[in-house]
């Protein structure tokens, strides 16, 4: 991409240079047919070792129970909520730009949405992980969560927003999980029919479905990848807008605001394009995939970062200002003391690193450029959890009454379990990366220049225009 | 093995191509015929001629369904099934079932619009088409176009196909076909089917009942079993007494209740005079009566009051109750006994309650007339 002033009479291309489809090909599939390397297996242990953290804290916390953890009255939510909800909205943005930005037609948006999508499952899962343990006895778990009938008599609570919490993740998930695999399947058939090994053709045999490339099957298959980005659109804002209310429908101080559903789903955006960013510059250089994933879809994803960041911006001084402007005392005093109290830090980490660090981003310069790229984004991904400890810990340290208040103290498992669950999302995508094609294979021979049919009234040799 | 011709194909290099080969197969009238790109393509459905997809209806049609199946089931539980008074608002607070409701609608429609399109739609999983496998399927997969007629269509003719598709610019080939390959139905009854089968639900059976049944009993999971709290009717060293059970500290009173004010020792028959029965006789009453005088009166007194105790010899003999003395007391006297106990007869204050005590005076009243009829009770 040189610098030079933008013509906006032209379509920027998707890819850079004219790859040709069976070129193309080979760049997806050479991951996936050739020895990992070296890197990818340096990687895995480390992830993995990670993973091992988690998976110890894990037994022992359901060895334990839930008291390893320094939660108590009055905060009895503290990492594992503040992990959950972070987790989830890193989610967030492999749907906007599978769904929405499909919906938008922005075609740069092909090379990394299988990508972001992966990425969204895998968040999602770490994001479950929290609330299932966090019930204490998982094991039981599915008879609080799920309505079934059972000799108790009992059903779940429809109006409770824990309980719309629990439908809106579980079809969040599920949704989210058949769009993905709707849009593997012609690249499964694709790897089919390029694999190297009996036990990848099998696989790829049976995943595909036995896709044939038909027009009469791309034809309905069109209509439902245009009907699912429908419904996932709308699906997104709702599950973000359904963790918020977990806090919302309360009526504790600090939670009690009708500003968190778009405030909170702004954030979800905000941190899952960091999270995308971070994963997306070291794919694209470890595999090579610097024609794929341009320079100008990093530019872009900056730029969704700065609105997004921005509008939680916004958000946060418009919470102090309501806070001041409602006449409650209570209300303005959890403001006061998110800022000042005891955990000061917490706050002015996040708003260092969600308020002014994506400003930086108004510079050409520095979100064309790798290196600040990636380091913001780890900073927004900071803030936005430090976002998350923030909201729920400052506002249940002190609310109504000054005798019942308290501090949390994080235990070493609740750090485990964090780090954990980091491990479980790396090392998925690591694996993702290395068995399943990272970029849409269909989806990216469909934008390359020529491409397309060109004009039908001239019959000319598909140049592209 | 007998080869079929299953159809002619034809391989193009450009998008154009494909489209102009696609519209002039259409155009020459052939039916079964179709196109196969690494990628769909603009403008193809046109230039095949196929129609407006009508997926759309499946996912109207799963969407209503999840809606209007989801709201009526949070309705039946919340009205009819499991009412709960919540945050004070009405049973029926559908405004609160409205997230639920819309979140099952899209799993639905989503769910019911894949599945209908896999399932209907491209009738698969089918990973034994004649066209797998081929080289044609491994050039369209990758970047390539092509075409195939289909042998089956009502105007086939191999060499006029196959001129067409010359004309056309395409690389013209054909694909061939065994019926036993196409035909291929798996047996049912196959023995090692049946042996996966009993397999996988004897390793599901075992799986569960291991893990509802002993798993689940292993600590962790049965720390909540073992709580440190006494039992009803259980010892212990912790009171002096050696027992679990307590009884209200000396003089406390329950809200609401007034306290039986005469003691031990009062007479009976001059108490009885100021306490009158507030109950009538009803069969409830009786039956309540009856029920509580044969579990606390009856081991002593006789299961109608004749003093022929179960526990003869081992307490003091109870008088009958069909004594003129207890005949002629008011409903009071008796109910002071009973509360308050007499000589060595304990009060039952503790164990029955004001309302059952007055109840089981009426059912002993009941038992007088019965052994001492009139003439006029036998008619
Ligand atoms: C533990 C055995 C026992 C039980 C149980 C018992 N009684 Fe008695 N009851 C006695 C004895 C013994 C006497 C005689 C006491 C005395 O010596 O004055 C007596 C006396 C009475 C008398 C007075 C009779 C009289 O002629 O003075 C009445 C009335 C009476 N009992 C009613 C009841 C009723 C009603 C119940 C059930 C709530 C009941 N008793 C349960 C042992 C028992």
């Amino acid at each position: 991409m040189s610098s030079t002033v933008l013509d906006y009479s032209k379509e920027i291309p998707v890819i850079e240079g004219v790859p040709t489809a069976a070129s193309l090909d080979e760049a997806i599939v050479k991951p996936i047919n050739d020895f990992p390397q070296r890197n990818w297996f340096i990687g895995l242990a480390i992830t993995g070792t990670m993973l091992g953290i988690g998976g110890i804290s894990l037994a022992w916390l359901l060895w334990k129970g839930v008291g390893i953890w320094g939660i108590n009255q009055p905060v009895a939510w503290g990492f594992d909520v503040v992990n959950f909800v972070f987790w989830v909205g890193i989610g967030h943005a492999g749907t906007l730009i599978s769904a929405i930005l499909f919906l938008l037609r922005q075609k740069w948006r092909t090379g990394i949405a299988r990508f972001a999508e992966a990425m969204t499952l895998f968040a999602v899962l770490c994001a479950v992980q929290f609330v299932i343990f966090h019930t204490g006895r998982p094991w039981l778990a599915m008879a609080w969560l799920f309505p079934y009938p059972n000799q108790h008599g009992v059903w779940v609570n429809f109006t409770s927003p824990l309980e719309w919490d629990v439908f809106a993740v579980n079809t969040y998930f599920t949704v989210s999980a058949v769009f993905w695999y709707i849009g593997l399947i012609p690249d499964f058939a694709s790897l089919r029919d390029r694999a190297t090994t009996t036990i990848k053709k099998t696989t790829f045999a049976v995943l595909s479905l036995g896709w044939r490339f038909s027009n009469r099957h791309w034809q309905h298959y069109e209509r439902a990848y245009l009907i699912m980005a429908g419904f996932a659109t709308p699906l997104v804002l709702s599950v973000h807008t359904i963790v918020s209310f977990d806090f919302a429908v309360s009526v504790l101080p600090g939670w009690h605001t009708t500003i968190f559903p778009p405030y909170f789903v702004a954030g979800a955006i905000f941190s899952g394009f960091a999270m995308v960013q971070n994963v997306l510059i070291v794919t694209r250089k470890a595999f090579k995939f610097e024609h794929l994933i341009t320079m100008d879809t990093i530019e872009k994803m900056n730029k969704i970062m700065l609105v997004t960041g921005t509008m939680v911006g916004y958000a946060y001084i418009m919470e102090f200002f309501i806070a001041w402007y409602s006449g409650n005392a209570t209300e303005l005093f959890v403001f006061i003391n998110r800022a000042t109290g005891p955990y000061w830090w917490a706050y002015w980490t996040m708003m260092t690193c969600n308020l002014v660090a994506p400003q930086l981003f108004w510079s050409k310069k520095i979100r064309t450029s790798l290196l600040a790229s990636f380091i913001l984004a780890i900073f927004v991904n900071i803030g936005m959890w430090f976002e998350r400890f923030v909201i729920i810990v400052t506002s249940l340290h002190r609310d109504f009454l000054p005798s019942s208040w308290g501090m949390f103290i994080p235990t070493m498992w609740d750090f485990g379990l964090l780090i954990g669950s980091f491990g479980l999302f790396f090392t998925l995508v690591l694996l993702f990366v290395k068995f399943l094609p990272a970029i849409a294979m269909a989806e990216i021979k469909a934008v390359v220049p020529g491409a397309q049919p060109s004009h039908p009234s001239h019959n000319g040799n598909g140049t592209s225009h | 093995m007998e080869k079929k011709l299953y159809s002619i194909n034809a391989i193009y290099h450009t998008p154009n191509d494909i489209l102009h080969a696609a519209k002039a197969v259409k155009d020459a009238g052939y039916t079964k015929f179709d196109v196969h790109t690494p990628y769909p393509i603009h403008g193809l459905d046109d230039a095949m001629g196929l129609k407006e997809t009508k997926l759309g209806f499946v996912t109207l049609a799963a969407g209503i369904l999840g809606a209007v199946g989801m709201i009526s089931f949070a309705s039946w539980v919340a009205v009819k099934d499991y009412p709960q008074v919540i945050g004070g608002k009405p049973y029926w607070s559908w405004p609160a079932f409205v997230p639920v409701t819309y979140e099952i609608a899209v799993l639905l429609a989503v769910l019911g619009t894949v599945g209908g399109m896999i399932v209907f739609f491209f009738k698969f999983p089918n990973t034994s088409h004649p066209l797998h496998d081929t080289t044609f399927m491994k050039k369209v997969s990758s970047d390539k176009f092509g075409i195939t007629i289909q042998a089956e269509d009502a105007q086939f003719d191999e060499k006029k196909v196959r001129d067409l598709l010359k004309t056309t610019g395409g690389e013209v080939e054909a694909i061939y076909y065994s019926d036993e390959f196409l035909n291929f139905k798996p047996n049912t009854f196959d023995p090692k089917f049946i042996l996966l089968l009993v397999g996988i639900s004897l390793a599901t059976s075992a799986g569960g009942y291991l893990y509802w049944n002993k798993v689940l009993y292993l600590p962790p999971f049965d720390w909540m079993v073992e709580q440190p709290r006494f039992d009803v009717q259980s010892a212990t060293d912790y009171f002096e007494d050696g027992r679990t059970m307590r009884l209200p500290v000396e003089g406390s009173v329950a809200r609401g209740f007034i306290p039986y004010p005469y003691k031990l020792g009062v007479n009976a028959d001059s108490v009885g005079r100021f306490l009158v029965n507030p109950l009538l006789n009803t069969k409830a009453t009786l039956d309540l009566g009856k029920r509580k005088f044969l579990t606390y009166c009856s081991p002593c007194h006789g299961n109608f009051g004749n003093g022929d105790s179960r526990m003869n010899g081992q307490f003091p003999n109870p008088p009958t109750l069909h004594s003129d003395k207890v005949r002629l007391w008011p409903d009071g006297a008796i109910f002071h006994t009973m509360t308050v106990g007499q000589n060595v007869m304990p009060g039952y204050q503790y164990q029955i309650s004001r309302e059952e005590r007055w109840a089981v005076v009426k059912y002993i009243r009941t038992l007088q007339r019965a052994y001492n009829a009139k003439e006029s009770d036998l008619q």
